[in-house]
């Protein structure tokens, strides 16, 4: 008798359904899938037009509605790690303060803030405003320790912190500086953060205190933490890389001059958006063989 | 020259790191011991630039500081800063065994600071502010009509509020019409954390991204 | 005892209290209490990093002495943290010199922050993406009524905070606006979400309000240690 012991091994083992291999997906497979959504994007410049919603462009309109000359003051409160989504942020708010001729104060209660100072000096300014006199329509304050006892510090008196600016130089030997004594004389703050001190501490120890407008430009894992205060606390909120976008598209839209080098935000949404539809299409499979695995198993016991 | 030699380390210990994707590994491990290590310098010597010298010493000291920070040439010292000093000694004794409890005096400040500035700021803008800010008419008129969607919506907003409010308070038990609110909360709860969800989603992927661009940036130097 | 619990109690009142005080009477001394203990705290949070500095050092020395677990990569984190430090506060380097400014981009502590921490600390976030990928196919079930009131939530987020969102219903009719995705995001973002992020504030405050209130009177010591009764 030949021996049918393959066959009957075979026939043995059950036989892998869709549903077997939908619930055991290798990660290393999800991985790749991801970095595929991001980079086959990247290279064939996949790019969507983007419309402003209104949280955001509460901050566009009242940056409009500021007269010339204005005192602005941006808070750089971030690390290089969230630079894609909080750099375009921060030019973004420059640019749009620099054509509207105001007076910008760049400073950072994270230590990790000044590089990206130093970052939107050359890919802004020194581009697209070489004409702005540092020390007369800008000026770069630096980092102080303290968190939130900064703010609630400079609230009070900004020149018993800042003695200096950035470089060392005497406070009070720059125009722009003359006359600020401290957070009260803004017109408006921006925080452009991503954890903590951030927003939070912007409106809490600057904004409510003071009664100062404080708009913000977050991460967006912190974005849906800070819609309480939109809008009586906080004007407006830019969040996450979409956030970023959309003010960038504000200001193409105001400022067509400014298209070749404020769209960093906008160009990256397309990969956003592809690696979104894959995050989503991997949820919709992982309940696919959860309901299927489920219904199967009811079979089995009815069975 | 040196921005090639800098994109060239940077690529590589972001390869390092990535590798971890496949699975622990030593180039991982030496990446992030390294980063454990030039992070914690990182902090203290711009702490010690940017805070130290000029607002402590330099306020002590200013003589002592001439030619390193510009400081004004009127300087006076200003002793009072003596405080922070000592209180900033007393924190490093926490390294020395034996004498670690002096510390507890500069962590006083530090918590006292911290316990009186969130008390009253806590209270305007998380308790008070938030409380002012669900106060909203719930019949919402607009040029002589009711607007219905902003109606809605502000109805919804301050159920929401409330019925999320009563899923956290513990001290009643969740029955009756009491309990159905507290189930109503959970529901806008979980749209909480559903949109939480999706933010975070959309934040990972664009440091990802960003990660990507600057992989992109180093292939480039090298085809 | 009087000097390791009695006395930072104290001073934890003193200060605590100055500031509480300080919002409702903002005139000497309490004005300048808020602004002088608000330097303070700045100049002492430095030290904090000094000690943080310290610390690893105390702790990755410590492993290297006794050849502890993985104590050939604690030789890394020293080598890099020591590096790092004396490139630093000593300004070894590159253009700027002594007088010039510690992080200019051509300087020695540039260069290692621009090669090695930048990288570093942007990848290790990004990681996050993969792992946020595999966490969304294997935990993110639909089990239950508010399962999926939270992952249709979450889908509608992830569309309509992207420019698909627009393509996706841009179709419809201005009397069904209130369905185009965009819109249906925002109107979750600020209504329901906000509810619930909302509450969720107010029971923080509520509990900072009163953890600090403890604090400052001395009910609650657990930041004093062992010896804190």
């Amino acid at each position: 008798m030949a021996d049918d012991r393959p066959d009957k091994e075979q026939s043995s083992r059950p036989r892998k359904g869709v549903i077997d291999v939908l619930k055991a997906i290798d990660r290393r497979i999800i991985f790749l899938l991801i970095t595929l959504g991001v980079v086959l994007p990247l290279i064939f410049h996949l790019v969507f037009s983007v419309r402003t919603s209104p949280i955001v462009q509460a901050i566009f309109d009242k940056m409009e509605s500021l007269p010339p000359g204005s005192k602005v003051l941006v808070s750089f409160d971030y690390a290089p790690s969230t630079v894609p989504e909080n750099q375009p942020m921060a030019e973004a708010i420059c640019r749009h303060a620099l054509a509207k001729d105001f007076k910008v104060y760049m400073m950072a209660v994270w230590a990790t803030g000044p590089p990206q100072v130093d970052a939107l000096v050359t890919n802004v300014i020194e581009r697209d405003f070489p004409g702005k006199v540092y020390g007369k329509d800008w000026i770069n304050l630096g980092y102080k320790a303290g968190n939130q006892g900064l703010i609630n510090a400079i609230l009070l008196d900004l020149k018993g912190m800042y003695t200096t600016d950035v470089h060392g130089d005497p406070i009070d030997g720059f125009e722009m500086m003359r006359d600020v004594q401290n957070l009260a004389d803004m017109s408006l703050i921006v925080c452009i953060g991503s954890g903590f001190p951030g927003v939070r501490e912007w409106v809490q120890f600057a904004g409510d205190p003071g009664r100062i407008p404080v708009a913000g430009g977050v991460t967006a894992v912190e974005a849906p933490l800070l819609y309480p205060y939109y809008p009586r606390q906080l004007l407006g909120l830019m969040g996450g890389l979409q956030g970023a976008a959309e003010y960038e598209s504000a200001l193409v839209l105001k400022y067509p001059q400014y298209k070749e080098h404020a769209e960093q935000a906008v160009r990256l949404m397309g990969p956003q958006t592809v690696a979104h539809l894959v995050i989503i299409a991997f949820v919709i499979i992982g309940n696919i063989a959860y309901f299927g695995e489920r219904s199967r198993q009811k079979r089995a016991k009815k069975a | 020259m040196a921005h090639t030699f800098e994109l060239w380390i940077g690529a590589l210990l972001t390869l390092m790191i990535f590798s971890f994707l496949y699975k622990d590994n030593p180039f991982y491990k030496f990446a992030e011991h390294l980063f454990v290590g030039v992070s914690a310098a990182y902090w203290m010597v711009i702490g010690i630039w940017s805070t130290l010298m000029p607002n402590l010493v330099g306020r002590i000291a200013p003589n002592a500081l001439q030619g390193v920070i510009n400081m004004p040439e009127d300087a006076q010292p200003q002793y009072h800063f003596i405080v922070p000093a000592i209180f900033g000694l007393l924190m490093l004794t926490r390294l020395v065994e034996r004498i670690s409890w002096l510390s507890r005096w500069a962590m006083a400040f530090v918590i006292g600071f911290a316990a009186g500035t969130n008390f009253t700021r806590y209270l305007q803008s998380d308790f008070v502010g938030q409380i002012y800010n669900s106060m909203l008419p719930l019949v919402v008129v607009s040029s002589g009509h009711v607007a219905i969607g902003a109606t809605f919506s502000a109805i919804v907003l301050i159920v929401g509020v409330i019925s999320a409010l009563i899923y956290f308070f513990f001290s009643k038990e969740h029955t009756g019409a009491f309990g159905a609110t507290s189930r109503l909360g959970i529901w806008f709860l979980m749209v909480a954390f559903g949109a939480a969800f999706g933010y975070t989603v959309m934040a990972r992927i664009s440091l990802l991204t960003g990660r990507m661009q600057y992989l992109g940036e180093w292939l480039a130097t090298i085809f | 005892m009087f000097f390791k619990v009695q006395i930072p109690l104290i001073i934890t009142f003193i200060v605590g209290a100055a500031l509480v005080i300080a919002m409702f009477v903002p005139h000497f001394p309490f004005y300048e209490a808020n602004e002088n203990f608000s330097i303070y705290f700045d100049l002492i949070a430095v030290f904090a990093f000094i000690l943080g500095g310290g610390n690893l050092l105390k702790i990755h020395g410590d492993r290297i002495w006794r050849k502890g677990r993985d104590w050939k990569y604690s030789i890394v984190t020293v080598v890099g943290f020591l590096a790092m430090l004396i490139v630093g506060t000593l300004k070894i380097g590159g253009p700027p010199g002594f007088t010039g400014d510690v992080s200019a981009s051509d300087s020695w502590f540039g260069f290692m922050y621009y090669s090695m921490f930048v990288p570093l600390q942007s990848t290790m976030f990004s990681l996050l993406a993969f792992f946020v990928a595999s966490a969304s196919y294997r935990a993110f079930r639909a089990k239950t009524k508010e399962a999926t009131m939270l992952l249709v939530a979450a889908f509608i987020i992830l569309i309509g905070r992207t420019p698909l969102g627009h393509y996706v219903t841009g179709w419809l009719p201005p009397q069904l606006q209130f369905l185009h995705i965009p819109n249906l995001s925002n109107w979750i973002l600020s209504v329901p979400s906000m509810a619930g992020q909302r509450a969720i504030m107010i029971g923080i405050a509520l509990g900072i309000i009163s953890t600090s209130l403890k604090l400052i009177l001395g009910i609650e010591r657990s930041y004093l240690g062992g010896e804190s009764k």
